[in-house]
């Protein structure tokens, strides 16, 4: 698995810069992928890995450094120009037409022809030596959307390696399949491999890449931290480059959280999920959260995160487990119960779910609070002046026009717009997705003020973060997931970036989804809430660190 | 080309497509055809159309003729050529409103310019490349600046009855010797059986439609389009090529349509072929092509239309009902069969 078959890399980036308005998505990125490996690309989100898959690809122009493919350099003007050249991409989506035959999916664009007519025959039989090469039966005549997605997406390999594909590119191939089509997809990715094909996998499931390559580049903030052989790289280590430490100018805060004393008695719990769960999203799980109690979710991006916080938010329907709100059953079905409950989600997806760019900031902030109180009761412009204006002093918000349109703010800016429309409703619980992703240090540190004050005043917060320091910084509580379980309900009284780092890496209880339902047991099933726990398997199996021990209530 | 591997030991089942297998009983064969997005609502279509006729040839003597479904054809074959060019672009997923008013265009042109004398031979062709270039330019609108199909097509479709009316405020009649000949023809086929040239074009048009969509990466593309543009484009398809071409076809189908209409009513009005533009549409989703593209054929789309032809036949011979009870009856019909692909292609997954 770890030899080379050819030492020559078939691929070699260097120095690769892009930079987007504002941003500096890639900067001086080395890559190189070898014949015959399968190479994965890590890193949390922003890290670059899409904007680098599209440089290779040729969807983005690169502002400075090389391509050089099979020794030669090369530059792309679009993905079709790439594919020519034997750089084929899979998307995670897959991109082909449910509406037309296996055959014609593979073979579409190239299609074999007589005297100007497609010759369907050779078409078929084309493909089907291609599907049998990839060990698929499968009727090249049937209709692709018949088929499975974890079948469709080797339908689409198979068009990919039609194309004499010296790299194939695969991004995110695995994130709706089953452990089953996983299996497959490995099978047929290994065959690739051995017959040379430069494989790039990029996934989010650890356990995945760990199983399937055997070379790995890790970015982070359009950075290179490295390149590393898998086996000589141990998960902990590799969890810890990705997500990087910041040292930030907030220290201040340090501390501070963990001393403040929630009250913990059952009469101040504001939400209590029991075994809330939703198929292909998130296994059932509890989180109780009291009011005036932070609590962080921790975890990969695609750990289910952000789909236990959907499910509190009223976006996505739970189907199993149960919700309790202020003590009562409560079922959420849509945001705006949620809302009618007090309970704000503000989701990661800043600009598409989140704030309206075309409307002023004073559009943006009365939002939700008219959406609550109904369209036929608008509310005066006074008082939206008012609103408008208040929290524009109490966060900062720049530029200080209540008229300015909201697509023209910057990141943090729009994020605190996006806070103040929550905030305007009075929440008592507020989901915050990723709040501080991509946004300037100084708001930043704002942002996280605000959560520790709007907490000590009673607000419930349900913080999440690819960032632990910042996890750690605001939580009184951290519920660490993985892999879509959670697997651990710690107090944040001894946790250090370290020992989280070592519940959200370590897999070895992954194919167990027991684990997680022997944590949720020790939980008292009459809603109160868990004891701190750490997930058994967690502490089982890592003697680097010693974590875990919990808090007691 | 990868070298592929070598055979394999043990071939992986995949699950199969759901589609017909040779051991599965024939009720669920007939059950995977009718709840197939491909074939199942033409198989609807078809049967319908049989049972109709069926009906027909029972209540009321002489219908169950050769010639009346021969008249089916003789009566419809503008309509037909209408049908096609608009099976092109609900394929894609677009909608043309135009066609009607450039059906009543073209024959505004043919009778003005044939009344000054010109020759039909050159009347024809002018008109063919005069819609194909309308047709062209809405394409072009469609692409180029992104304007909903509904809209530029409702453009066009005001500028072409504007244009009638710019030519004439009256009905001009033809006496031109060729389009008499051609509107009076029949051609024999044994028996006392007869059709009109028109019928031939049609079918001709029909026979080229059915190769370009079938055997053509033109018209594959134009399946693929609807099936799913994005994914189309990141194909390496020429998405944009052939979006406008399906309404450069479109144009030049109802230029063809309106020079066969005029050889039906040997005149040009103003005010002819309003609301033609939806009986296309009906033909082309009644004979199984979704409105939303992606599935469909151009035989279909003819079966719609003898299907609308045959509901007006039942209604001529009822003799006592309006002819606007066609009307009524294409619209339950057509809303049964929208309903009708919903619940069969939902049933599916």
């Amino acid at each position: 698995m770890t030899h080379h078959p050819d030492p020559a890399p078939v691929i070699e980036m260097r120095g690769i810069s892009i930079t987007f308005p504002g941003v500096k998505a890639l900067d001086g990125v080395d890559f190189r992928m070898f014949p015959g490996e399968v190479h994965s690309l890590m890193g949390e989100n922003g890290a670059g890995k899409s904007t680098l898959i599209k440089a290779l690809t040729g969807v983005y122009g690169i502002d400075a450094g090389t391509i050089t493919l099979a020794g030669e350099q090369v530059s792309f003007s679009g993905p079709a120009q790439a594919q020519a050249s034997g750089i084929s991409t899979v998307y995670q989506e897959v991109n082909l037409l449910p509406n037309l035959s296996v055959a014609e999916n593979i073979m579409l664009g190239r299609e074999p022809r007589r005297f100007g007519s497609i010759d369907w025959r050779a078409m078929r039989r084309r493909s089907a030596e291609l599907l049998a090469g990839l060990n698929l039966d499968l009727d090249p005549a049937s209709l692709l959307g018949d088929h499975s997605l974890a079948v469709q997406q080797l339908v689409a390999i198979a068009r990919a390696i039609d194309v004499q594909a010296k790299v194939l590119i695969l991004d995110e191939p695995t994130s709706s399949l089953d452990a089953d089509e996983v299996a497959e997809l490995f099978r047929v990715i290994r065959s690739l491999k051995e017959q040379g094909v430069a494989i790039l996998f990029v996934s989010h499931f650890l356990d995945q890449v760990y199983e399937i390559c055997d070379r790995l580049t890790v970015l982070r903030n359009g950075k290179l931290v490295g390149e590393y052989l898998v086996e000589e790289l141990l998960r902990i280590d590799l969890v810890q480059k990705m997500i990087g430490k910041e040292l930030t100018a907030l220290d201040d805060l340090e501390q501070r959280a963990r001393s403040v004393v929630v009250d913990e008695s059952d009469a101040a719990l504001f939400v209590n999920a029991a075994k809330l769960g939703r198929r292909g999203a998130i296994h059932p799980a509890d989180l109780p959260i009291a009011a005036g109690e932070v609590v962080g979710l921790a975890g990969l991006l695609g750990s289910g995160r952000t789909e236990f916080a959907r499910l509190l938010g009223g976006i996505d329907r739970a189907d199993t487990g149960e919700l309790s709100i202020g003590g009562k059953p409560t079922k959420l079905r849509t945001p705006r119960q949620a809302i009618s409950h007090r309970i704000a989600f503000s989701s990661e997806n800043r600009r598409d779910e989140g704030v309206v760019g075309d409307l002023t900031v004073r559009d943006n902030v009365v939002l939700a609070l008219q959406a609550d109180r109904g369209w036929f009761r608008p509310i005066p412009k006074k008082r939206q002046d008012d609103l408008a204006q208040s929290y524009i002093q109490a966060l900062n918000i720049r530029p200080g026009n209540p008229d300015a349109l909201v697509r023209n703010l910057s990141g943090g800016n729009q994020q605190k717009v996006l806070l103040a429309r929550w905030l305007a409703i009075a929440p008592r619980l507020l989901i915050l997705d990723e709040p501080t992703r991509g946004i300037d240090i100084g708001a930043k540190a704002e942002i996280q003020k605000l959560v520790f004050n709007l907490a000590e005043n009673g607000m419930s917060v349900l913080f999440i973060s690819a960032e632990l320091e910042e996890v750690l910084r605001l939580s009184h509580r951290i519920v660490v997931l993985r892999d879509r379980h959670v697997v651990a309900d710690l107090e944040n009284d001894r946790l250090t970036v370290d020992s989280l780092l070592a519940l959200i890496a370590d897999g070895s209880g992954d194919d167990d989804p027991d684990g997680t339902d022997a944590a949720d047991a020790a939980g008292t099933p009459d809603g109160e809430p868990v004891a701190a726990l750490a997930a058994p398997e967690a502490s089982a199996s890592d003697s680097t660190t010693t974590h875990s021990t919990g808090g007691s209530r | 080309m990868t070298k592929l591997l070598e055979a394999p030991e043990r071939p992986i089942r995949t699950g199969g497509p759901v589609g017909p297998r040779p051991r599965a009983g024939l009720a669920r064969s007939i059950r995977n055809l009718l709840t197939s997005p491909k074939y199942g609502p033409v198989t609807v279509t078809a049967v319908l159309f049989v049972a109709i006729f069926i009906i027909g040839g029972v209540r009321y003597r002489g219908f169950f003729s050769g010639q009346v479904f021969l008249n089916l054809l003789v009566d419809n074959s503008y309509l037909i050529v209408l049908a096609v060019g608009m099976t092109f672009v609900i394929l894609t997923g677009g909608i043309d409103l135009s066609v009607g008013a450039v059906v009543a265009l073209s024959g505004m042109i043919a009778a003005s310019l044939l009344q000054t004398g010109w020759s039909p031979a050159a009347v024809i062709p002018l008109i063919l490349v005069l819609t194909s270039v309308l047709g062209l330019l809405v394409g072009l609108m469609i692409h180029v600046f992104k304007v909903q199909p509904f809209i530029a097509t409702l453009a066009a479709m005001f500028l072409a009855r504007g244009l009638c009316y710019v030519i004439s405020q009256n009905s001009i009649s033809i006496t031109d010797p060729t389009f008499v000949q051609l509107a009076v023809a029949r051609i024999p086929l044994g028996g006392n059986l007869s059709i009109t040239p028109s019928v031939i074009i049609a079918l001709v048009v029909v026979a080229i439609a059915v190769w370009v969509l079938q055997a053509t990466r033109f018209g594959r593309t134009v399946y693929a389009i609807g099936g799913g543009e994005q994914s189309g484009l990141l194909m390496g398809l020429p998405v944009a090529r052939t979006k406008v071409l399906v309404y450069v076809i479109s144009g030049f189908c109802s230029g063809l349509a309106g020079v066969l209409f005029t050889f039906y009513t040997l005149s040009g009005y103003p005010l002819t072929a309003i609301g033609t533009e939806l009986d296309a549409i009906a033909a082309v989703v009644i004979g199984g092509t979704l409105l939303t593209g992606g599935y469909g054929f151009v035989l279909g789309s003819v079966l719609g239309v003898l299907v609308l032809g045959v509901i007006q036949t039942i209604i001529t011979f009822e003799g006592t009902l309006s002819s606007w009870w066609t009307k009524i009856f294409i619209g339950a019909l057509l809303l049964v069969f929208i309903i009708l692909q919903k619940v069969l292609t939902a049933r599916r997954r």
